[in-house]
């Protein structure tokens, strides 16, 4: 025990010397945050005894950031953020699981089956979910009717795009989500590398070099001819092939591959042998790079969120937490530009669910109302945050303002967006899609670098099937 | 007087040799920390630039972000991993030793069928039976607790038979003999002459259980949901995942120089005492 | 059986109760913690048993089935995976641990600095599984400083594609393994040395004997159970090997399912949340594990036995 004490306080020691280090500097802006998380976890528990808590499940802190900024009745936000308590005393309590490896739906799914015994305060009363498994939840009797349980109107939902309420919507015609977001695609190009491709940087006129894949196989070519790559990675163009389909991934049991899928497998097979693209995974370190000042990548397939966080961050020489400025000079600042692309597509996206069970309905009908359905705060995440937010006057408005994206060098992308998010369908969707299209790209990564032939990545790709989905028992390939 | 000398030229040799093999070794073994404190020191964009072998400006603003990132609780991230790890080292190498001397030294009816059941069991990796175990966790109200987390390693087959061995081949059965002649209760006999002479066994085996249970991310992470409960490597995941909208490979890998430091500094101070509990050799045959 | 030398078998009846005593904690926290979840693991692989989304599909008995298709898919080519990728990391691990505990423990060689080098080369195996993987991930990438460094070099001219080889995954998870372990191992063996009368090694100078001599007489013969441990322990390892290839890999044991492990790929069945096919493969896993593991346990000790029993009679 001895051993363990002196142990015990040598690491004690070392901690707060790291703390105190790192403190110097900033004294007191670092040294607050950590420490009081134990004092906050009992403060809820204290407030837990009268009964009044609201029980938020998300995989990261986008909603959670955007609720403590932009919900109306945000009273105190713990310091630890692990919960927020809102004016009339109801605490919000914060649950993040990273989504890794199925982690968050894994454990999502665990206390939704557990839904039933749990103690009041304990239950799920909101948990958010993605597109690609939205369709999962929504089906289920675990998701209450925003409408007749919640008790949102139809005037109140009126100005969201309809497609993000499709998705959402039962079998049976019951509206199950909300979202506080559109994710319309578009396709961001390098402005320097358009002008020494294409001779022009306007983004009406490279839009009508690159309106069909034909045309963009042929800018593509005369990329590479000058030494630049069109895309960056195998699974760029990807969800301009899936969004696009003919059918869903799964009909009873079956799955059946759609030509239009096998589209992007030719394509990206061809683009990798003619060298046409950086052999890239998504979200890897050469992927991101590629995307800054040392990129010579024409361009990426992007949706909303994707051009103003990411993009705009991997632009930056400095970055801002180093003191870099988002300005003209820093990186490749300004050498953006976006237009529509070949095909019209959607990427991502998040909806707020009620979970059955929940005694806070109508909080929750007032946060799906404040901040998915109001008007001023919807506009105000957007001119705030550049996000594009799902509310048809507001971005409409903002399209035909003079809205500038300094960042895309003078373009108001809004009005790009905004023309083409009334065309999102999806209608195709399935509560499939995140794991099929995940070992779609996977198994057909080592295809694309050659390692083995098309046959075996359609045999790898069932077995991966089959192992994710014991239910499905057939994988149907295009003639 | 010729043949000392050449004997001296050729140790000096081999020993040059020796040298330049655990030179090699140690720079395949450093490399990777000193490649983890480049990065903890460099930003995002600098990192995706492929890897320099001078440091970044960023090392103290990554700590500062890190620290203040309010989902990520780093300090009672540390505190939680080393109780787990702490308390899983001291059960698993005490109750394995105790389990170990229990057969070693008393002839019982079931003795053999136990130390077979437990060689058995020793090639079960904690995996299989993953399902079953949160299962039952659920059950007993344990989910979301750091007790499973140490509990367990009162059963540590591995450590047990690594105890077994040792006393296999360093505990004379005569010095417990002379004991119980001196009147010396078993209990006793076994904390007070058995421990010592194993202390070499048990430092060795405290660190392995320390680090395994400091790098443990599979039942942790089955586990644990609460921000407060949670351990390093858990948030090392979480922090990876954190949201690819700020991502921050910075940050990432801070954290993981931040989780590794305590780790060898546990080690520093246990591998001393190895060498001295072995160099001390309290067993003579 | 017990008959033999009964006059110490009544000497310590009145001690059993004691050895009864000393094991129960074990047992008592090996039977909740691990032989309740093992009997309901293995129970469940009968069953057709997992969750589709919400749903829960069973549990329905099926009998052998899930066996057979586990044995119709690619079970014997992950176990070959595994084996493969652990013995390419094996061999380099165990000679390197017994050159190094050799040297350091060596009277005559008396290397300086021991204390650093044995501190250094058991520091891989503190870094997280993960973390290790991840930081091998961007070193060995396209981009990465190998290849940055083999190219300067000129010895390449088109960067070497690492992960996109099988032979280049394999040999890194391999490499890494290796790399974890041999300090670990190193420090065992060292302790086991060590361990070793000292007054063998005297006689044995006096004799005249040479350093490889007494390595290869005394010291080899003497640490037995250790190395008999150490093949054991690794070759158990081996079999869990998941954390480093599944980082490394993404999860795909890509290319084309080559560095798929055993338990990455009970993973993809825990992942889906297939408790009958889990339960089989774990079943599968456990009775191998437990057939090579005695195979070379027996091997190992059958001759130290009676090396044993023979000196404690004489001591008798």
């Amino acid at each position: 025990m001895k051993r363990v004490k002196k142990l015990f306080s040598l690491m004690l020691a070392l901690a707060m010397t790291a703390g105190v280090t790192a403190c110097q500097p900033a004294a007191a802006t670092s040294s607050a945050p950590a420490a009081p998380s134990s004092q906050a976890g009992e403060g809820s528990n204290a407030s837990a005894a009268e009964g009044k808590v609201l029980n938020i499940w998300c995989w990261n802190d986008e909603f959670q950031t955007r609720f403590n900024a932009y919900y109306p009745d945000v009273r105190e936000v713990a310091k630890d953020k692990s919960t927020t308590t809102l004016k009339n005393g109801t605490v919000v309590k914060w649950t993040i699981n990273p989504n890794d490896n199925n982690n968050y739906q894994n454990k999502l799914d665990q206390a939704l089956l557990a839904q039933g015994n749990a103690a009041a305060d304990s239950k799920i009363d909101i948990f958010l979910v993605e597109a690609d498994y939205a369709l999962k939840y929504v089906d289920t009797d675990s998701t209450l009717d925003v409408k007749k349980d919640i008790g949102l109107t139809d005037s109140d939902l009126t100005d969201q795009y309809k497609y993000t309420q499709d998705i959402v919507t039962d079998k049976n015609g019951a509206l199950k989500g909300v979202s506080w977001q559109a994710t319309p695609g578009l396709f961001a190009y390098r402005r320097s590398i358009a002008k020494a491709v294409l001779g022009t940087d306007d983004p009406a006129k490279v839009q009508e070099q690159l309106s069909n894949w034909d045309k963009f196989d042929l800018v593509a070519a005369a990329a590479a001819g000058k030494g630049y790559k069109m895309l960056s990675g195998y699974d760029d163009s990807y969800r301009t092939f899936s969004n696009n389909v003919s059918a869903p991934w799964v009909t009873g049991t079956v799955v059946t591959v759609d030509p239009n899928i096998m589209k992007w497998v030719t394509q990206t097979k061809e683009y990798t042998q003619k060298n046409y693209n950086n052999k890239t995974v998504l979200w890897d370190d050469k992927w991101n790079a590629d995307q800054g000042p040392s990129g010579k990548v024409f361009g990426f397939f992007y949706s909303t969120w994707g051009i103003n966080f990411t993009l705009l961050g991997n632009s930056l020489k400095t970055p801002t937490k180093e003191g870099g400025k988002e300005e003209v000079g820093n990186g490749i600042y300004g050498d953006y530009a976006v237009c529509q692309g070949p095909q019209s597509y959607y990427w991502g996206g998040t909806w707020i669910c009620a979970a059955k069970g929940t005694d806070n309905a109508a909080t929750i009908q007032k946060v799906m109302k404040s901040l998915t359905c109001d008007k001023s705060i919807m506009k105000k995440i957007t001119t705030d945050t550049q996000d594009y937010t799902n509310n048809k006057t507001a971005m409409e408005g903002l399209a035909n303002s003079d809205y500038k994206s300094a960042f895309l060098g003078g373009q108001n992308h809004i009005k790009l967006f905004a023309e083409v998010a009334p065309k999102i369908d999806m209608s195709k969707t399935g509560p499939y899609d995140q794991g099929l299209n995940e070992s779609m790209q996977k198994t057909f990564h080592d295809y694309f670098n050659g390692t083995i032939d098309l046959k075996t990545a359609k045999a790898n790709f069932e077995k991966d099937v089959k192992e994710k989905y014991p239910e499905l028992t057939e994988v149907k390939w295009p003639s | 007087m010729n043949r000392p000398k050449n004997e001296k030229t050729k140790l000096t040799a081999a020993r040059a040799g020796c040298y330049l093999v655990l030179g090699i070794l140690c720079f395949l073994c450093l490399f990777f920390f000193y490649m983890l404190l480049i990065n903890a020191s460099r930003n995002t964009f600098q990192i995706q630039q492929g890897f320099s072998f001078l440091p970044g400006k960023s090392f103290l603003t990554n700590l500062q972000n890190l620290l203040a990132n309010g989902n990520i609780p780093v300090l009672s991230g540390i505190f939680n991993s080393f109780f787990v790890s702490a308390l899983t080292a001291a059960l698993a190498t005490y109750f394995s030793a105790l389990t170990a001397f229990g057969i070693y030294a008393y002839d019982f009816k079931l003795k053999k069928a136990a130390f077979a059941f437990i060689l058995l069991i020793m090639m079960m990796p904690t995996q299989v039976s993953a399902l079953g175990f949160v299962n039952e966790m659920d059950a007993l109200g344990l989910k979301n607790s750091l007790i499973p987390l140490f509990l367990p390693s009162i059963a540590s087959p591995i450590v047990f038979f690594f105890m077994k061995q040792y006393l296999d081949s360093s505990m004379p059965m005569e010095i417990i003999e002379a004991a119980r002649i001196d009147g010396s209760n078993e209990f006793y006999t076994f904390n007070h002459i058995v421990l010592p002479v194993m202390k070499p066994a048990l430092a060795v085996q405290a660190i392995f259980t320390f680090v395994s249970a400091w790098n443990n991310f599979f039942v942790p992470a089955l586990l644990l949901d609460s921000a407060d409960k949670k351990t390093l490597p858990i948030l090392i995941a979480q922090l990876r995942s954190a949201d690819f909208l700020k991502f921050d490979m910075g940050q990432v890998y801070m954290m993981i120089t931040i989780a590794i430091i305590p780790v060898i500094a546990v080690y520093l101070f246990l591998s001393k005492y190895i060498v001295r509990g072995v160099a001390l050799g309290s067993v003579k045959g | 059986m017990n008959s033999e030398n009964s006059p110490r078998k009544r000497k310590s009846i009145s001690y059993a109760k004691w050895g009864y005593l000393f094991i129960a904690p074990f047992f008592l926290a090996f039977l909740v913690f691990s032989l309740i979840p093992l009997c309901s693991t293995i129970y469940y692989s009968f069953f057709q048993y997992f969750r589709s989304g919400l749903k829960i599909i069973g549990p329905n008995f099926v009998g052998l089935k899930n066996y057979i298709t586990l044995f119709q898919a690619d079970l014997p080519k992950y176990l070959g995976n595994t084996l493969l990728i652990w013995v390419i990391g094996f061999i380099p691990q165990i000679f390197f641990s017994l050159l190094l505990a050799a040297w350091f423990t060596d009277l005559r060689l008396r290397l300086r600095a021991q204390g650093f080098f044995k501190t250094v080369i058991y520091m891989p195996n503190l870094i997280m599984a993960s973390a290790f993987a991840m930081l091998f991930f961007a070193l060995f990438s396209d981009n990465g400083p190998v290849n940055g460094s083999l190219i300067s070099m000129g010895l390449i001219r088109q960067p070497f594609r690492f992960l996109a080889s099988v032979a280049g995954t394999r040999g890194l998870v391999a490499f890494m393994n290796f790399l974890m372990w041999f300090g670990n191992t190193t420090i065992l063996l060292m302790a086991a040395i060590m361990g070793v009368d000292p007054g063998l090694y005297e006689a044995a100078e006096i004799d005249g004997a040479s350093s490889r001599q007494m390595f290869w007489k005394i010291t080899l013969p003497l640490i037995r159970p250790i190395l008999a441990y150490v093949l054991i322990t690794s070759l158990i390892g081996g079999l869990q090997m998941f954390d480093v290839p599944q980082i490394l890999t993404n999860g795909t044991g890509s290319p084309d399912r080559s560095v798929t492990t055993m338990i990455m790929y009970l993973n993809n069945h825990m992942y889906s949340k297939n408790y009958g096919m889990a339960g089989a493969v774990s079943t599968v896993l456990f009775i191998l594990c437990s057939v090579l593991c005695f195979l070379v346990y027996v091997n190992m000790t059958r001759d130290n036995d009676s090396g044993e029993k023979r000196k404690r009679g004489a001591r008798h």
